[in-house]
């Protein structure tokens, strides 16, 4: 039962790490040039996986305000000037949230007061918008140096393309 | 060296698993990375700060602006690398090809016309949606982009790379690709030619009419829209590149 | 006013980049003084810096305006502003170099060309000075990926090396990436002097997690680095590869990555967790003596220039990797000191096989014949760099090798010590065999096809494009040797802050 319990909890990593496995295990033994590029694309979706995984909260909904929330918000800006000093934004807010109450030129929208335990941890996913972009971008770049190895050797098998470079002279 | 991968592999795998043991269970909200103030932050004050709804996007292209300046850097940076890599100017092309598949001139089949036809102002249409509401909404640049730049491979898939071409050339493609990191870099030296950080968009409030938490949450759309522009224009790139091997004449 | 030096040394070779590829769809002959007007922005900016942080400490630029963890920042101290003018430094002077180059390697593509060159700049100036993990990363890919265009597009052969620089620089860039998820795991912070802090206060360091993600990020950044026996990608992609990417990416691309390494295990991991707690010391220096001595021995076996050269890199890294972990003052010095002698004299000894290959088209050592008589000045610079990757004083060579062999003797670790006594020897007799082809010629029997007896006695020196970059490289590794006393003591003031073992300096 420990054991079930182990795994499930912590499905997301066993489901990353088999993942990754497959992709890393393709980039390194296969054969054939686009064969390694779909290995190194799972291999990236799997860290991409592993990081969203880490955001999930149970019982917390996508990091976005609701309407209402974010207009008796965004009604405050309008009247208070604030926030012209930028070097003490963080720690105002940090200290802000240690001692568990707004700032006071929010306090009068008490109502709307935002709970962290209600929305999933938004940096996750910013950082994995950068990483799939990466990963396309290097997956790009990888099959233009595939095709124009396509073109020069007339392949797309490593071995064939070595036993090329040992016989021929270039 | 199958076996020695499988050895390489199966080590790395289990490396991580070892880890795993430790890791807080799947949604446990008090794990370190959902409980520690960074995440608490984003959640709580972005509203405040920025006046962005959507935690995502406010981090995405303020907190860390400076990161996602370089993920379209990424981009761009991929686009030139294909050109540089494939593409072949002219009569100069002096590579002997190994293989070039012939390529019989495709007469248009009168269904895929008639709905790519439909279909692309809708894709378009859609994509401008999806970046202008990104601060309410998942969306923004980079995935405005891509389905704005999906339009045109579709065009290309569906007439042939000429017919795309007519719509964004070449040398267009890459223009729109620089604007696009210029607007982005460009916001970010007109802070610091105002007296601020690079990317410190708040300043900005002395010259827009609005006061500095406005002035962020504008910018954060300006920037996608720079983003957009570069994303959809080397995804066209990078495809027209590979599916005409770096002719630019006829695509697959 | 908040000081905008630290911005624009990354800025500068950036903004440079987009506006190349829009002057240069016109005006093609506008890039090359477009590249070198930024760089040079760039390299005076990294003076700036490096002044003040001399002068006042460690300077912070808050990206956005954040302050960490919730931003960005640069935090620079004496070791990110040392790398930094080395970066655009060296980036500026291999720009130079490329003024005629480019245009006979890659004459089509001049523009493309030169936008790569100053993204990769962009790309390593801001892995130097970025203070945060995540950030690192997006860089670590911009500056890989041009770094495969640019080798990509060199000769056949090259494009397969640059596919296997792909597959393998991929996998380095992962391991990185899922080493700081294993990080942010615990901490919840990406920043690197904040993981510092928490990892601290919260004790992590006992935690496996912890012990996973410092194995993923070192042995990410070995990949990246090639340190032996993870070297693989290494010697043909820089054999292929044009002569310009060689010279920028041959110097550059391994020594920022010992940075990174020597940043995270500094600041990010303390360093009584990388030294004490681990205490892998033993093992990973046995490694780097390995990895000299595999370098050396195979750059000894080689008939191809820049093949020879890529072996001396990876003996050099070994150098680098194994003072670190030396793990005393004396060691870490060195190591550092070795980083930043090192890329001057490698680029010394690029540019001259790029010069070797412009004048002759040939890329085999004995095409070095008879250059003594032909063309003085450049053998006078390979003179330079040779005497300093040899450690003859007074090059910046010979002061590297002594802290290293300092901290060596300190730890006791012998092995290490007689390994790079023995690399130095081995690179005494390359480049001595190489002197002798250009002073004597070559033996008929050896390179027959290669022996015009005419040509002999001709005085043709190099044209002064090509010239320049390696007379001034030559004379910087020089005034690196003569004013070792105030770099050294930079770093000093950047290492005092670890208390580490103190042997040197007691």
């Amino acid at each position: 039962m420990e054991l079930l319990k182990a795994i499930v909890g912590g499905m997301n990593y066993w489901i990353f790490i088999i993942l990754m496995m497959i992709g890393l295990y393709a980039m390194i033994t296969k054969n054939n040039l686009v064969k390694k590029l779909i290995g190194m694309s799972i291999f990236q979706t799997s860290i991409l996986l592993f990081f969203i995984s880490l955001a999930v909260k149970e019982g917390a909904t996508i990091p976005i305000l609701h309407h209402d929330q974010a207009h008796a918000k965004q009604g405050d800006h309008g009247e208070g000037g604030k926030h012209s000093d930028p070097s003490h934004k963080g720690k105002e807010a940090a200290s802000a949230i240690e001692e568990g109450k707004e700032k006071p030129s929010v306090s009068h929208a008490g109502s709307s007061k935002i709970d962290p335990d209600r929305f999933t941890n938004p940096l996750p996913h910013v950082l994995m918008l950068t990483a799939i972009v990466v990963g396309v971008s290097t997956l790009g770049v990888a099959l233009s140096i595939t095709q124009k190895l396509y073109t020069e050797f007339g392949t797309i098998e490593e071995n064939e393309i070595l036993d090329q470079l040992k016989s021929g002279d270039d | 060296m199958k076996a020695l991968g499988f050895i390489a592999v199966l080590g790395t795998g289990l490396l991580l698993l070892a880890a795993s043991r430790d890791f807080p269970n799947w949604g446990d909200p008090d794990s370190p990375a959902s409980s520690y103030r960074l995440s608490r932050h984003f959640i709580t004050e972005t509203i405040n700060e920025t006046a962005v709804p959507n935690m995502v996007t406010a981090v995405l292209a303020d907190y860390r602006g400076y990161d996602t300046l370089f993920e379209a850097v990424v981009i761009f940076t991929a686009g030139i690398a294909v050109i540089g890599i494939l593409r072949r100017y002219g009569s100069r092309n002096s590579i002997p090809s190994a293989r070039e598949t012939p390529l019989t001139p495709k007469k248009p089949d009168l269904i895929v016309e008639s709905t790519v036809r439909l279909l692309i102002p809708i894709i378009q249409i859609f994509a401008l949606y999806v970046i202008a509401h990104g601060h309410h909404s998942p969306g923004g640049g980079f995935q405005g982009g891509v389905i704005f730049g999906a339009s045109f491979i579709l065009l290309a898939l569906a007439r042939d790379l000429k017919a795309a071409q007519n719509w964004v050339a070449e040398k267009r493609t890459l223009i729109l690709a620089c604007c696009g990191i210029l607007i982005y870099a460009g916001i970010g030296v007109l802070c610091q030619f105002l007296g601020d950080n690079f990317l410190d968009y708040q300043i900005l409030h002395r010259i827009l009419p609005t006061d500095p938490v406005m002035a962020r949450y504008h910018s954060i759309l300006v920037v996608e829209i720079g983003v957009a522009f570069t994303v959809t224009a080397i995804m066209f790139s990078i495809y027209s590149n590979l599916s005409s091997n770096g002719k630019m004449k006829e695509g697959i | 006013m908040i000081d905008q030096a630290p911005a624009i040394v990354l800025l500068a070779p950036f903004l440079t980049a987009v506006l190349v590829v829009l002057v240069g769809m016109k005006y093609e002959r506008a890039c090359f003084p477009l590249v070198l007007l930024g760089l040079s922005f760039s390299v005076a900016a990294a003076v700036q810096t490096i002044l003040q942080v001399v002068e006042a400490g460690t300077l912070r630029y808050y990206m956005g305006g954040w302050p960490p963890p919730f931003g960005i920042e640069f935090r620079i101290d004496g070791l990110n502003a040392l790398v930094a003018l080395t970066v655009s430094t060296v980036a500026l002077i291999s720009a130079v170099y490329s003024k005629n180059r480019v245009p006979e390697e890659n004459g089509d593509k001049i523009s493309i060309y030169y936008t790569l060159l100053l993204l990769v700049v962009t790309g390593l100036l801001g892995m130097v000075l970025t203070g945060d993990a995540f950030n690192l990363y997006v860089l670590l890919e911009v500056s890989a990926l041009t770094s495969y265009a640019l080798i990509a597009m060199g000769t056949r052969r090259a494009t397969v090396a640059a596919f296997k620089y792909a597959i393998i620089g991929t996998i380095g860039a992962s391991f990185y990436l899922l080493g700081v998820g294993y990080l942010y795991i615990k901490t919840g912070s990406l920043n690197m002097f904040d993981i510092h802090e928490v990892l601290v206060a919260e004790d992590l360091h006992r935690s496996t997690t912890v012990l996973v993600a410092f194995i993923l990020i070192t042995v990410g950044v070995w990949i990246k680095m090639a340190f032996f026996p993870l070297h693989a990608w290494l010697p043909n992609s820089y054999t292929f590869a044009p002569t310009t990417t060689s010279c920028l990416l041959g110097p550059l691309v391994t020594k920022v990555m010992v940075y990174v390494m020597i940043r995270m295990m500094l600041t990010v991991f303390d360093p009584v967790y990388t030294f004490v707690q681990l205490n892998w010391g033993d093992i990973v220096v046995w490694m780097a003596v390995i990895a000299i001595l595999v370098g050396s021995l195979s750059a000894l076996a080689q008939t191809d220039l820049r093949r020879m050269l890529a072996f001396l890199i990876v003996a050099e890294v070994g150098y680098m990797v194994g003072g670190v972990w030396l793990a005393n003052t004396a060691g870490l010095v060195g190591a550092i000191y070795h980083l930043i002698a090192d890329v001057f004299m490698t680029l010394c000894v690029f540019l001259f096989a790029g010069i070797v290959f412009a004048k002759t088209g040939k890329r085999e050592i004995t095409a070095t014949h008879g250059l003594f008589a032909k063309m003085p000045l450049t053998m006078a610079g390979l003179a330079v760099g040779a005497l300093s990757l040899i450690g003859i004083p007074p090059t910046a060579g010979f002061f590297s090798k002594w802290y290293l062999i300092q901290g060596g003797m300190a730890s006791g670790h012998w092995g290490y010590v007689v390994a790079l006594l023995i690399s130095s020897l081995a690179m005494a007799v390359l480049f001595f065999r190489i002197f002798e082809y250009a002073l004597f010629g070559v033996k008929p029997a050896e390179g027959h096809g290669d022996h015009h007896a005419g040509d002999q006695g001709k005085f043709s020196e190099a044209s002064a494009s090509i010239l320049l970059p390696l007379m001034g490289t030559a004379s910087l590794v020089l005034l690196i040797g003569i004013f070792n006393q105030s770099i050294v003591s930079i770093i000093t003031d950047f290492l005092v802050q670890f208390n580490l073992a103190d042997p040197m300096f007691r």
